[in-house]
């Protein structure tokens, strides 16, 4: 035991003395929380669109007026009077214009003959983003325009009602779940996988070996040290991130005590994973190789970018043995809806099962030899 | 080969360990081929041997650090193969390389290794101590290791094997890599140690300087085998010739290997680069005077003469073949001798 908590005590001086490795650890994450939370989260704002009115008419000059208000309220798009159709699709070809509205010609006496009325939108749809934000401004102003001008007193229309549990979550809100376990996996990658690689290739282990220390103490010190570090990360994510996302649950204490036993679960989980894709490696090129591929594998299919219902199957069969899935999963339930722990406790278990598991595949695997 | 060519007697004290046919394959190869000794309590003991020649091998596997593939290893009364732990409790090892942790500090890494060895709470303090006195570091115990010589570093490596207060050292080229000034700093530490903790220790080396100053017996090694075991007197004395003569003529010529072979008392003659000759005789103001004589008679020039006495590097040659320091030395004096040199000598 003691001799566990020696290599436990020597890692954790190594860390605090060196706070390189946590600083490291929570620069990738806080980058794509800060970037990626403003670059995604907002609407399309100012779009150019070209407006060309063949019909002059009075139904046309309402299309326009409902034009000239979404430019000043919701301000989607900036309209640009086009004079014909073919120099408007030119322009959005070559990208001068996002979008191109066509008033076609009698639309006003189409409209008041109810004969089947139409107004032509010209997207650029190689960028989905921008050309669905104008489409759906575009369906908006066509029901305003179909809606009648006095409504009747009893609607035979069916509607759609939509609850919303919760306030409007911005992106960057959405985002930090992912961007704490991104942290802690770094913290793992970093103060885990890379550092015992090298310490092996340096012959610190060499030291070790010739001590009287069992396999196992070793293997739990450094698990041990490992899962520690990842917490502080984990901790230190949370705490900046919710303040940067303007997330208050940090200061309630029941809540933190569920992040705690998230951040502790997934430590494990990663540490475990971690250990046993490592206990045989002799290089330390490797871990460094299988960052990227690892990152990109494991943090994409956790839906903490983008929702895993959208995925094919064999993604999501990733994101269901994937430990990403179930810390980001968890912590949005703590985060953004306050679960409790009756949301979160499969999740914990899962964890936790998993990086018992993948400890005691990596144990037998350890060599207390050279 | 079966055996050393002289296995030189065991001192009386009893026997601390000792290796009884042990064999190390990988694969095909076959690092280690049945090496015996034993090494008495209080004794230094040295591998001797070219890089290559199975000494880190051997004391990997007598440390634990590497299975033993066939024979037996006793260490402290305790087999490697079947008590590791009991050996691992009483041994202190300094491997090759320097593996004290540099971001922590001298006082940090004794600690740490004191945890290790189980070390008693209160004994922790006393034994750090101890030994940061005895590899005069006392004053550097708050410095991190990052910032210590190369020198400070390896005598912080010996304080860290002893900070348990083992019964046997190994050591593993314990000076290699360091200067001269600290090299003799460490051999001087390192004779301290023996006789004030009466610690047995093994140390391998492929310097022949050190070998003889700090050894009590020396086990030459090469390609696996024990070549020789004896001390540094038997090994010496156990070579033909008791002195030997490094001769340079200004000119090089077929017959001088005959002429010198002629002269008395000489044993052996070996060529080591243009007119310089290596002479091993059993008379060496006899042979000298002769050699000198027959210079002045056939009109050669002597650009430089000396006379030794028998050095390991000697009893190397004998029993291997070769010199020890070919295999370190040999591309350097390819490139040397491919410069032009000037001067008349």
């Amino acid at each position: 035991m003691n001799r566990m908590l020696a290599i436990v005590e020597r890692e954790m001086r190594k860390f605090f003395r060196s706070p390189v490795l946590m600083i490291m650890s929570m620069m990738l994450p806080l980058v794509q929380l800060v970037v990626l939370g403003n670059a995604f989260g907002g609407k399309i704002k100012n779009a150019r669109v070209g407006v060309v009115d063949y019909d002059h008419g009075p139904q046309a000059v309402k299309v326009l007026e409902d034009i000239d208000a979404v430019e000043a309220n919701e301000r989607t798009f900036t309209a640009i009077p086009y004079l014909n159709e073919r120099a408007a699709r030119k322009a959005v070809q070559s990208g001068k214009l996002d979008a191109a509205i066509i008033i076609p010609a009698s639309y006003s006496q189409r409209v008041l003959s109810q004969d089947d009325p139409q107004l032509g939108l010209v997207v650029d749809n190689s960028d989905q983003f921008m050309s669905s934000a104008i489409e759906s401004t575009m369906q908006s102003v066509v029901a305003a325009l179909n809606a009648p001008v006095l409504p009747p007193r009893i609607s035979n229309s069916i509607a759609l009602e939509v609850v919303e549990l919760y306030p409007y979550i911005a992106y960057m809100k959405f985002l930090l779940a992912g961007s704490v376990a991104l942290a802690m996996y770094v913290s793992v990658m970093i103060g885990g996988g890379m550092l015992y690689i090298d310490d092996k290739a340096r012959g610190v282990h060499e030291g070790y070996l010739v001590t009287p220390i069992t396999g196992l103490e070793l293997v739990m010190g450094m698990n041990i040290a490992g899962a520690i570090k990842a917490v502080l990360a984990g901790i230190s994510l949370t705490v900046i991130g919710s303040l940067l996302a303007g997330l208050g649950v940090i200061f309630h204490p029941i809540l933190d005590l569920e992040l705690l036993c998230i951040l502790v679960a997934t430590s494990i989980a990663f540490n475990g994973m971690m250990f046993l894709m490592m206990v045989r490696v002799e290089d330390p090129l490797v871990p460094r190789a299988m960052f990227g591929v690892l990152n990109t594998l494991l943090f994409f299919p956790s839906g903490a970018i983008y929702p895993i219902a959208a995925f094919p199957k064999w993604l999501r069969a990733i994101a269901i043995v994937d430990p990403f899935t179930y810390a980001i999963r968890s912590l949005k339930e703590v985060l953004l809806k306050s679960g409790g722990f009756g949301a979160i406790y499969r999740d914990l278990l899962f964890l936790a099962a998993f990086g018992v598991g993948t400890l005691l595949l990596a144990t037998p695997l350890f060599k207390r030899t050279l | 080969m079966s055996g050393p060519a002289i296995n030189g007697a065991m001192p009386q004290q009893p026997v601390a360990m000792a290796v009884e046919n042990i064999v190390k394959r990988y694969g095909d190869f076959e690092a280690v081929k049945g090496v015996n000794f034993s090494v008495a309590e209080g004794e230094i003991f040295g591998l001797l041997g070219p890089n290559g020649a199975g000494k880190s091998t051997l004391i990997r596997m007598m440390t634990t650090l590497i299975p033993v593939t066939a024979g037996k290893a006793i260490v402290a009364g305790c087999d490697v193969s079947k008590d590791p732990d009991a050996v691992r409790r009483q041994i202190g090892v300094i491997p090759q390389a320097l593996t004290s942790d540099p971001d922590l500090t001298v006082e940090e890494n004794l600690l740490i290794y004191a945890k290790l060895y189980s070390v008693p709470r209160g004994q922790r303090e006393k034994n750090i101590a101890e030994v940061l006195e005895a590899v005069d570091l006392l004053k550097w115990r708050g410095a991190q290791t990052k910032t210590l010589s190369g020198g400070m570093r390896r005598r912080l490596e010996i304080a860290r094997g002893l900070v348990h207060d083992p019964r046997i050292f190994f050591l593993d080229e314990p000076t290699t890599g360091l200067d001269p000034v600290s090299r003799i700093a460490v051999w001087e530490m390192l004779n301290n140690l023996k006789a004030t903790r009466n610690l047995t220790m093994l140390l391998t080396t492929h310097y022949m300087e050190e070998a003889d100053k700090l050894c009590d017996r020396i086990a030459i090694v090469d390609h696996g085998h024990l070549v020789a075991l004896g001390t540094p007197v038997e090994l010496k004395n156990s070579v033909a010739g008791a002195n030997v003569i490094e001769v340079e003529f200004a000119r090089e010529a077929e017959e001088w290997k005959a002429r010198l072979e002629q002269l008395a008392g000489v044993t052996s003659v070996q060529p080591e680069s243009a007119g310089f000759y290596r002479v091993v005789t059993s008379s060496g103001s006899q042979t000298t005077m002769e050699l000198v004589t027959m210079a002045a008679q056939m009109g050669e020039a002597i650009t430089s003469l000396s006379v030794q006495n028998t050095t390991l590097d000697d009893v190397f040659v004998h029993y291997t073949g070769r010199q020890l320091r070919d295999e370190q030395v040999k591309p350097a004096l390819a490139s040397w001798a491919m410069m032009p040199r000037g001067g008349s000598n």
